[in-house]
């Protein structure tokens, strides 16, 4: 079973990005939880998803406490909370941001680091605005580059049938994001 | 078809493949997107009904009550104080013997003010005369919409769908909708005999004198006890058509156990992959997973603990001044049946989180003790 953590601010589609991915997964006939932290969300305000993916019928429902991974959806999250609490040694942490993996070796030497610039993509796309870009999906593209439980087509498919409008600029704006994901 | 979806959304399409033909309901945390998906549904004309927007849940009961009189397939959802607030006419829909199904989101009860998990919301409205399903996952709140309809249109009584708030209402995932022509030909179009007739007028619910008031009472009991058979026939009948299996209880790995646990909701989840784990390390533990409150299973129960040399029943509840509601319902079930102790943890009060470790620690306290040495055990509290 893999366990993963979504930290984003409200307002930013984590929820969505982690309800995204559960679709992807499940399309690959996986099994497949996605939840967000259960309780109020305010905008702007830390908030977190999660998702448990495996091959056979998951039957824990409590909280992930100690997640494999992270994928952090606001970098500067980074100042304010501990994302890694609870994360496991050889974790994976995919960041949005513009900068490279080696700037965030303070997050400890445990875990490995990949950076995509989501909100430079989602501008290009006309994903939201240039002050409010709608980042998770490009996000979402850069996640089967570095993990192996989804493939990038799933990940399309998956974009497409569940965003409100623009399914073809989302989908575009996750392919490229698939393609520059630094630190692999 | 396969789709990743919210318990919440389960039930609006439960609802929707049950074809239901008046939704009366009042918006609440955590049930408020039942509601909002199925006003879409209906906004979209996917769904032949009438969708009534009303001012309370006292109201949306009303409604219901009011279409399920005039022979309409009636729906609602709510929550905590909602469901509070309708038990008077929880009351009034029983009696007047209504197949009026209705999907509660387990949230506990304030003071102090929550939106989280607990089920002393449904729990406390167990003598109301309404069945109740307790569910682990999504695939089987959407199911059991579609079986509550046909056991309660069989034998005239409403039924409560029960799930836990969050860690199923706001938790996605994949569900199988059933092909709506197959629910069709497993719910067919409902075709009430008592229905409100303006050619064949009758007085419903009048001023009854002790001498007939306990024959009213005595049907609906029967109502419940064939409600008991029902369920099971339903268990049966919707494995052959949708290959899925809902039966009064659910029972996992307890033939041989020394210890079962006896749990509900999603804590029942939770405890089957803690069950798991404990026998991975060679310890004999088996849960019993409570689906059905009312009618109560008693030879189910007591067929399921028969070999048990331990019970511990899980409360995710609390009568103040007595047990876990699920431990006295399940004690009285053994008494005179069983000498086996029985152990009652109150645990995940107001959204508390129940984890696989909760379980481990219950375990590891009841240990190798003979027989409880209190009425119940509370978990995880700070002093």
């Amino acid at each position: 079973m893999v366990e993963i953590r979504f930290h984003g601010r409200g307002g930013q589609g984590t929820v969505i990005a982690s309800k995204i991915l559960a679709d992807a997964v499940s399309k690959e006939d996986k099994y497949v939880q996605a939840f967000p932290q259960f309780g109020v969300e305010r905008r702007g305000a830390p908030v977190f998803a999660f998702i448990r993916i495996d091959d056979k019928p998951i039957y824990i429902r409590s909280k992930i406490i100690a997640p494999d991974h992270i994928i952090v959806v606001d970098p500067s999250l980074i100042d304010a909370i501990d994302v890694t609490e609870g994360l496991k040694k050889g974790a994976f942490i995919l960041i949005n941001t513009g900068h490279q993996p080696q700037e965030f070796q303070h997050l400890g030497k445990d875990f490995r680091v990949f950076t995509i610039d989501a909100n430079d993509i989602a501008i290009k796309h006309r994903l939201g605005s240039t002050a409010a870009p709608i980042v998770n999906t490009a996000i979402l593209g850069a996640v089967p580059r570095i993990f192996n439980f989804v493939k990038l087509a799933s990940i399309l498919q998956s974009v497409r049938e569940n965003v409100p409008v623009n399914p073809d600029e989302n989908a575009a704006a996750a392919q490229e994001a698939y393609e520059s994901v630094k630190g692999v | 078809m396969k789709k990743v979806m919210m318990g919440n959304h389960a039930i609006s399409y439960g609802a929707t493949l049950s074809r239901v033909q008046v939704i009366a309901a009042y918006p609440i945390t955590p049930q408020t997107q039942v509601v909002e998906l199925l006003s879409e549904i209906v906004a979209d004309q996917k769904l032949k009904a009438e969708f009534i927007k009303v001012e309370s849940e006292h109201s949306a009961m009303a409604a219901c009550i009011g279409a399920s009189s005039a022979g309409a397939r009636a729906f609602t959802a709510t929550s905590a104080q909602g469901l509070a607030l309708m038990h008077e006419l929880l009351h009034w829909a029983a009696g007047a013997r209504l197949p009026i199904v209705m999907a509660n989101i387990n949230r506990a009860m304030a003071p102090p003010w929550t939106i989280w998990s607990d089920q002393n919301d449904s729990l406390s409205q167990r003598d109301t005369g309404w069945m109740q399903f307790y569910c682990q996952s999504n695939q089987e709140v959407l199911d059991s919409v579609i079986i509550a309809y046909k056991v309660a249109e069989k034998v005239l009584m409403p039924v409560m769908i029960i799930l836990d708030a969050f860690s199923l209402s706001h938790t996605y995932e994949s569900v199988d909708i059933p092909d709506q022509a197959l629910v069709d030909k497993y719910l067919p179009p409902f075709d009430y005999k008592y229905k409100l007739d303006v050619q064949n007028p009758h007085t419903y619910g009048g001023l009854t004198t002790p001498e007939w008031y306990m024959e009213f009472r005595i049907k609906m009991h029967e109502a419940m006890d064939q409600a008991l058979v029902e369920i099971k026939k339903e268990a049966v009948a919707f494995k052959k058509v949708f290959g899925r299996y809902y039966d009064t209880v659910d029972p996992y790995m307890v033939d041989d156990a020394e210890t079962v646990l006896v749990t509900s909701g999603t804590a029942a989840s939770t405890a089957r992959y803690a069950v798991d784990q404990l026998r991975a390390k060679g310890n004999k533990v088996g849960n019993l997973r409570m689906r059905v409150l009312r009618p109560f299973p008693f030879a189910d129960v007591r067929e399921q603990l028969k070999n048990a040399k331990k019970v511990i029943i899980v409360d995710r509840d609390i009568s103040y001044g007595y047990h876990g509601i699920w431990a006295q319902e399940v004690k009285s079930a053994l008494y005179g049946h069983s000498q086996v102790p029985v152990w009652n943890f109150i645990a995940g009060l107001g959204g508390r989180d129940i984890f696989p470790e909760t379980f481990y620690d219950i375990i590891a306290q009841v240990g190798k003790k003979k027989k409880p040495d209190q009425e119940l055990y509370w978990v995880e509290v700070k002093k």
